[in-house]
């Protein structure tokens, strides 16, 4: 089962190098992470995409939470919680595709941050599903390449 | 935070030595090098700190690690860097396999060189990062006091473990007021130390209610020094106390509880005692697969709870149904007040039974091997220690053979008496973890029981013994060959002995290596030498090579084959006639 494990660390050198090496030695597989400051700028948020049975994951958690360096970890699939992601799309389409290309980003809710005589980049924000959908549709339309950035998640009430 | 009163400008060097001190340490084992040479001058004149030199990094940072198990308090070793830190790294994975607190001081090139490839540059902290509890790289001498203290908190604390702290030689040059700090803080490192209420109630009350409960202890009891407790917890419920090659000495071996070692050369009757539990009881144990056996099959009855300062060791290899955490001593100091008070003792009845049986298994298959009157069994050798010593020794061991039979032969009775690599399994510790406990305890009795390949792994440590007048004595257990190997060959790879026969009756001389580094080498090569070698052994103070030239072919039971069920041992071979049959008593 897939989780999202958001981890509050020490905004410190070698953090991020001592949780990808937890996960590298013992096996267990990272789907995608993500890392940035928070609030406080002492402070780093990683959300990490992981899956795995219970035990799995309980490990997980439990490794995370034992580095000295780790000050808080929550498994957000026990709270109530919103992700997002990022993606960029360079979709090069025939001329008679273009207006369609525009008109599924706009329906998306995507924007064109760039164009070139063949080329739209298209950039949208929402969960895993609404990316994966709009890639499938343009796929067939001439996706050059995409890039994402990986999920990030909060949870909707303060969690303590 | 800081006091700031009384402070000194200070160079990092002297930094470093001013704030081991603060930390209590008296003894550091180490090798210099380009790097540290500043923290080597001002250790030349220092007048309470004692470096001991060895003769390999290695042996520095075992010697540390047995300095630290006979004495609960973190071992420092001090190198250089390169090929000096790099030499540390079996025995810092050693150290953290075994949760032995410790503090590894590497120098490094300086700040401007890191990265660069420079001469004896190592990224030790990338090397160490997944074999130390935590490391650090020094960048600012201002950060060093600091760093230090925090060091030593988080080797001590929670589940012990080594510590490394890596010195560029520009931040030991520089200069900065000297500010010890009075306490350490680290809110992302707060251990768990007190057991959940609730829960300890609950897994209280599940373990007075079992009719076949069984204790289950493992290092971290001595890591909490819990022994009393442990004791009282076992009476209390009548249960009896097997414990883990980690934990020999934690529970007394003569107790009528006792059942020995469990695991892969565990005794037949803990193991049969956990296979036929209906309620484990798990503390300070991981439950690693020598233990365990195949964990699908393991405990197969048992309810199984377990008491952990490390919540990761829960449920890591086996299934619990009442998880504890909190450090040992006071957890089990809780439960055994709930036991008193709310608990109703009438179990008594109940375990009579249970400890029949166990004590059926006891005399059906105790301990035991074939005595010969030609050549010297192993086992023999182990036994005639135990008795000539009386159990008093500190004994520390190779790995091998040589150490399940010192496991299993001498009788552990106190703590932090038996000195031993568990989980890394690592030739060559034994005989600088001797030297190590024998600086640490002077007066003490230290043997290292050795195995005849083992000891060339670290053998120039003998030059350390000799020179420092560190008495210690190693008993070679000399089979000729990488025994516990040849043991598996023989009963697994239809006895073909590739690349494990050592030569080692004549190659090395053991008794001349010795006299050539001015120690004592004594031989037996006959039974009846045995004992008056160990006497004459113990009589001279100074370090002596024991060559006990053995039985090539014994080998060690029970045995539960890898990955086969607890069990499923298999049992000494029945003796052949002209054999005179020898059978330990089981301690009852
Ligand atoms: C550093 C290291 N290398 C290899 C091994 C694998 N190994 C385990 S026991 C053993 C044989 C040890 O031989 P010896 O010291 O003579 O002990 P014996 O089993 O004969 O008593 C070997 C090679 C190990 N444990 N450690
Ligand atoms: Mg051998």
């Amino acid at each position: 089962m897939r989780h999202t494990i958001s981890v509050l660390v020490e905004n410190k050198f070698g953090v991020l190098s001592r949780i990808s090496g937890l996960f590298s030695g013992r096996g267990f597989n990272i789907e995608s992470i993500s890392v940035g400051e928070t609030l406080d700028p002492q402070i780093s948020q990683m959300t990490i995409i992981t899956s795995g049975d219970d035990q799995i994951i309980e490990q997980i958690t439990k490794q995370l939470n034992k580095l000295v360096d780790v000050i808080k970890v929550v498994d957000l699939l026990e709270v109530d919680h919103v992700e997002r992601e990022m993606v960029l799309i360079k979709v090069s389409p025939r001329q008679e595709q273009k207006a369609e290309v525009l008109r599924v980003a706009e329906i998306f809710r995507g924007r064109i941050i760039d164009s070139s005589p063949k080329t739209y980049t298209i950039e949208v924000t929402g969960d895993e599903k609404k990316i994966e959908a709009l890639i499938g549709i343009l796929r067939p339309m001439g996706i050059k390449e995409f890039i994402r950035t990986g999920k990030i998640a909060i949870s909707r009430e303060g969690i303590k | 935070m800081k006091n700031m009163k009384n402070t000194k400008k200070m160079t990092g060097a002297k930094i470093i030595l001013e704030s081991l001190k603060k930390e209590n340490v008296s003894t550091v084992f180490g090798y210099p090098g380009g790097v540290v040479l500043g923290i080597f001058d001002e250790l030349y004149d220092d007048k309470d700190l004692k470096l001991i030199l060895t003769r390999h990094e290695q042996g520095a940072v075992h010697m540390a690690d047995g300095y630290a198990r006979v004495t609960g308090e973190p071992g420092v070793a001090l190198v250089t860097s390169g090929p000096g830190a790099t030499n540390t790294v079996t025995g810092i994975a050693n150290a953290y396999m075994d949760s032995i607190p410790m503090v590894v001081l590497t120098g490094q090139v300086p700040t401007a060189l890191i990265g660069n490839d420079a001469f004896q540059e190592a990224d030790i902290v990338g090397i160490t990062r997944p074999c130390t509890k935590y490391n650090y790289l020094v960048k600012d001498v201002k950060d060093l006091a600091y760093t230090i203290k925090e060091a030593f908190h988080i080797a001590r604390t929670g589940r012990p473990g080594p510590v490394l702290i890596d010195l560029p030689k520009d931040i030991t040059t520089a200069s900065c007021d000297f500010v010890w700090p009075d306490k350490v803080d680290i809110r992302s490192y707060r251990p768990t130390m007190q057991g959940n209420k609730v829960v300890m109630k609950q897994a209280a009350v599940a373990a007075a209610a079992a009719k076949k409960p069984v204790i289950i202890a493992g290092g971290g009891v001595v890591a909490s020094g819990a022994y009393k407790e442990l004791l009282e917890f076992a009476k209390l419920l009548n249960a009896p106390v097997t414990t883990t090659m980690m934990a020999l000495g934690a529970f007394p071996a003569s107790n009528p509880l006792s059942l020995g070692m469990p695991g892969m050369h565990g005794t037949y009757y803990a193991n049969m005692a956990i296979q036929n539990s209906d309620m484990l009881i798990g503390v300070g144990v991981r439950f690693e697969d020598r233990v365990t056996g195949k964990t699908s099959t393991f405990a197969p009855h048992a309810k199984i709870i377990q008491i952990d300062i490390d919540p990761t060791s829960i449920r890591k290899n086996v299934r619990v149904d009442i998880p504890v955490v909190g450090d040992i001593k006071n957890v089990l100091r809780d439960m055994n007040t709930i036991l008193k008070d709310e608990i109703k003792p009438k179990w008594d009845e109940v375990s009579k039974s249970w400890l029949k049986q166990i004590d059926d298994w006891k005399s059906q298959h105790p301990l035991s091997y074939s005595l010969k009157n030609d050549v010297i069994k192993p086992q023999f050798v182990v036994e005639k220690l135990y008795e000539i010593t009386k159990g008093n020794a500190i004994i520390t061991t190779e790995v091998g053979q040589n150490q399940m039979w010192a496991a299993q032969f001498y009788r552990y009775e106190q703590p932090r008496h038996w000195v031993s690599s568990g989980g890394l399994g690592t030739m060559g510790f034994g005989f600088p973890a001797a030297i190590g406990a024998q600086l640490a305890k002077p007066d003490a009795l230290v043997i290292d029981i050795a195995g005849d390949g083992s000891i060339q792994m670290n053998i120039q440590e003998i030059a350390t013994a000799v020179i420092n007048k560190l008495p210690v004595k190693v008993a070679i257990l000399n089979n000729q060959y990488l025994g516990m190997v040849r043991q598996w060959q023989e009963l697994f790879y239809g006895e073909r002995y590739s690349h494990t026969f050592l030569d080692s009756h004549m190659i090395p001389d053991f008794v001349k290596v010795a006299e050539a580094y001015g120690a004592v080498g004594l031989r037996a090569t006959k039974p009846s030498e045995v004992e008056p070698v160990i006497r004459e052994a113990i009589k001279v103070k100074q370090p002596v090579f024991m060559d006990f030239i053995c039985d090539w072919k014994e080998k060690v039971y029970p045995m539960v084959p890898a990955g086969g069920s607890l069990d499923e041992m298999l049992l000494p071979e029945p003796e052949a006639k002209e054999e005179k049959k020898k059978k330990l008593k089981a301690v009852k």
